[in-house]
């Protein structure tokens, strides 16, 4: 079973994002990018579905500028097998990457793809669903289990207020909630092993997908500043402050 | 324009959460419907029908709808679409679950949690986990957008509008519900609570989580929240997380006891309208977004808090 694995390099979580004076959007430059928390959990996963046997590839694949590439190459360390850069310097909006992904997949034809539930920078948590819709395979989002079992995965869903479990025909998108499983960190010599594995390079124009955006960004703004309020002095005031302001 | 409302709730009654999404949709038009697509529309579709400004109420009944099957709501939505310019549905799990699919299919952008409606095509959204705010404009045809419900008020009963029922789709031929599992805790759920109590690393152990901020939170009948610091040490579970990469909570107070305040858990609890924390380090960020901190160690600060509810009578 081939399990294909989007990717994408976003700012570090650690990190905290910083509107540009000129409201055009967030200064990423000379910032720490690192792969996107969710997406590390996907790779994660199809790793382990291929140590236990169930898998026999796995395909890391990203769409983003050159730098990308450092992305894939830590989804190489964690394990995957080879990568795919779907190389563009164009910032895509959820409905182009789904597009992109379903012309890869066109061209790979995976049994499963397991993607992050939301990228931390647009945290539009949308790929996975849109993916879905357009190749007309099921979906399993927010996935905090996945058992595959003859051609078919018993997927555990984080719903509102418990837990939802699904079976899916695959080939299927199961999208990662963050319970799922906690990534490895990988070892120097899978770091070194990495360097060597294959990492194919395509031009976004070459796949023949409309990426156009749809959506006009008019600007982008700080939020309003919390101010810092007062410090009290012992419990008893802070009870009474509470109940001023109308919370308690 | 007409706009559809998708209503939020449990198979057995409407959720406030739908009021909210209304109150969204009537800042884009005056025509406003609702639909309720359920295992049981009925109570829930006559509570929708009560919300002041609803037009009409769609409802569609069947398994699948109930079981919340992406696939099954999705169709539906798409289908009704020849008659509305756009779609408002509530950024909850349920929601996000199902509204990208009907975006696709209508080859149009999703816009993702909307916190405010500038104009009938242009709106405003948090990316970068609240640390940045951006507003969009759509050209598209048809506006698919999810709505965060904790940033509008909560559209006022006094309706009575007419129920029309619609077809339901057929059944998902490729995914099949299994069964569902939800928590029946005295607690209230995280992301709807209207206050938070949350433990940090200071916590020291699973066992002190629990003897200091669970009896807090079952005080003041509010949610237990953890940062994540704490749930990476297994002091609390997962789906206690505020933060980034777990829950956005807006409560009416958020009470932050022994936790520094990272930059990741600010962006989870930013937006509460009160803040207070309690951590023995003055100097902790936390303190900066607090409107009320107090310095001291929780193991003496939570006690006399408690006192003082007791004697305030909590």
């Amino acid at each position: 079973m081939k399990v294909l694995v989007p990717v994408k390099r976003v700012i570090d979580y650690n990190v905290k994002a910083r509107v540009k004076s000129d409201q055009t959007g967030v200064d990423l430059a000379n910032v720490k990018m690192s792969m996107n928390p969710f997406c590390e959990i996907a790779v994660e996963e199809a790793v382990r579905l291929k140590e236990k046997g169930v898998a026999t590839e796995v395909v890391a694949v990203s769409i983003g500028p050159q730098q990308a590439q450092e992305t894939l190459r830590t989804a190489l360390a964690m394990g995957a097998d080879r990568a795919i850069l779907v190389q563009s310097d164009q910032d895509l909006e959820p409905l182009a990457v789904a597009k992109v992904l379903q012309a890869i997949i066109g061209e790979e034809s995976p049994d499963l793809v397991l993607m992050g539930k939301q990228a931390i920078d647009g945290d539009n948590n949308a790929v996975g669903q849109m993916l879905s819709a357009l190749l007309d395979w099921p979906q399993a989002t927010f996935a905090s289990e996945v058992v595959v079992e003859g051609g078919k995965a018993k997927v555990t869903r984080e719903v509102d207020g418990g837990l939802q479990t699904l079976e899916v025909n695959l080939p299927a998108i199961v999208t990662a909630d963050l319970r799922l499983n906690e990534p490895r960190y990988a070892s120097l010599p899978n770091i070194m092993k990495a360097k060597k594995k294959e990492l194919a390079v395509k031009e976004l124009g070459s796949l023949g997908v409309d990426t156009k955006p749809r959506l006009k960004v008019v600007k982008v703004t700080e939020p309003a500043k919390r101010s810092a309020g007062i410090k009290v002095e012992t419990a008893g005031d802070l009870v009474t402050n509470l109940k001023t302001a109308g919370v308690l | 324009m007409a706009v559809l409302v998708v209503a939020d709730h449990d198979n057995a009654s409407l959720k406030d959460n739908t009021h909210k999404v209304v109150t969204a949709a009537l800042a884009m038009s005056g025509d406003v419907d609702v639909l309720v697509a359920s295992a049981k529309v009925g109570e829930i579709a006559a509570a929708a029908a009560k919300i002041a400004g609803v037009r009409k109420v769609l409802t569609a009944e069947s398994a699948e709808l109930g079981q919340g099957l992406a696939e099954a709501v999705g169709d539906l939505i798409v289908g009704l679409m020849g008659g509305y310019d756009a779609v408002l549905i509530p950024a909850t799990a349920q929601g996000k679950n199902f509204s990208p699919r009907v975006a696709a299919k209508l080859d149009v952008a999703q816009i993702s949690e909307v916190i405010e409606v500038v104009s009938a095509d242009t709106f405003v959204r948090p990316i970068y986990a609240g640390n940045a705010l951006e507003t969009v404009q759509s050209a598209d045809a048809k506006k698919v957008l999810t709505v965060r419900p904790t940033a509008f008020k909560a559209a006022a009963d006094g309706g009575s509008a007419a129920t029309e029922s619609v077809p339901a789709p057929g059944a998902p031929a490729k995914v099949h519900f299994v069964d569902q599992k939800i928590v029946k805790s005295a607690r209230p759920d995280l992301g709807a609570a209207k206050i938070v109590v949350s433990g940090g690393r200071a916590m020291g152990s699973a066992e002190e989580f629990q003897k200091v901020i669970e009896p807090l939170a079952d005080k003041l009948g509010a949610a237990v929240g953890a940062s994540r610091a704490a749930v990476d040490a297994g002091y609390a579970p997962n789906d206690y997380q505020v933060g980034q990469t777990g829950k956005v909570v807006a409560p009416e107070l958020y009470i932050a006891i022994g936790i520094s305040g990272a930059i990741q858990h600010l962006a989870g609890m930013k937006d509460s309208k009160v803040i207070v924390a309690i951590n023995k380090d003055g100097d902790a960020p936390i303190f900066q977004v607090a409107d009320f901190g107090l310095v001291s160690d929780y193991k003496t600060a939570v006690p006399e808090l408690m006192a003082a509810l007791e004697a305030a009578g909590k």
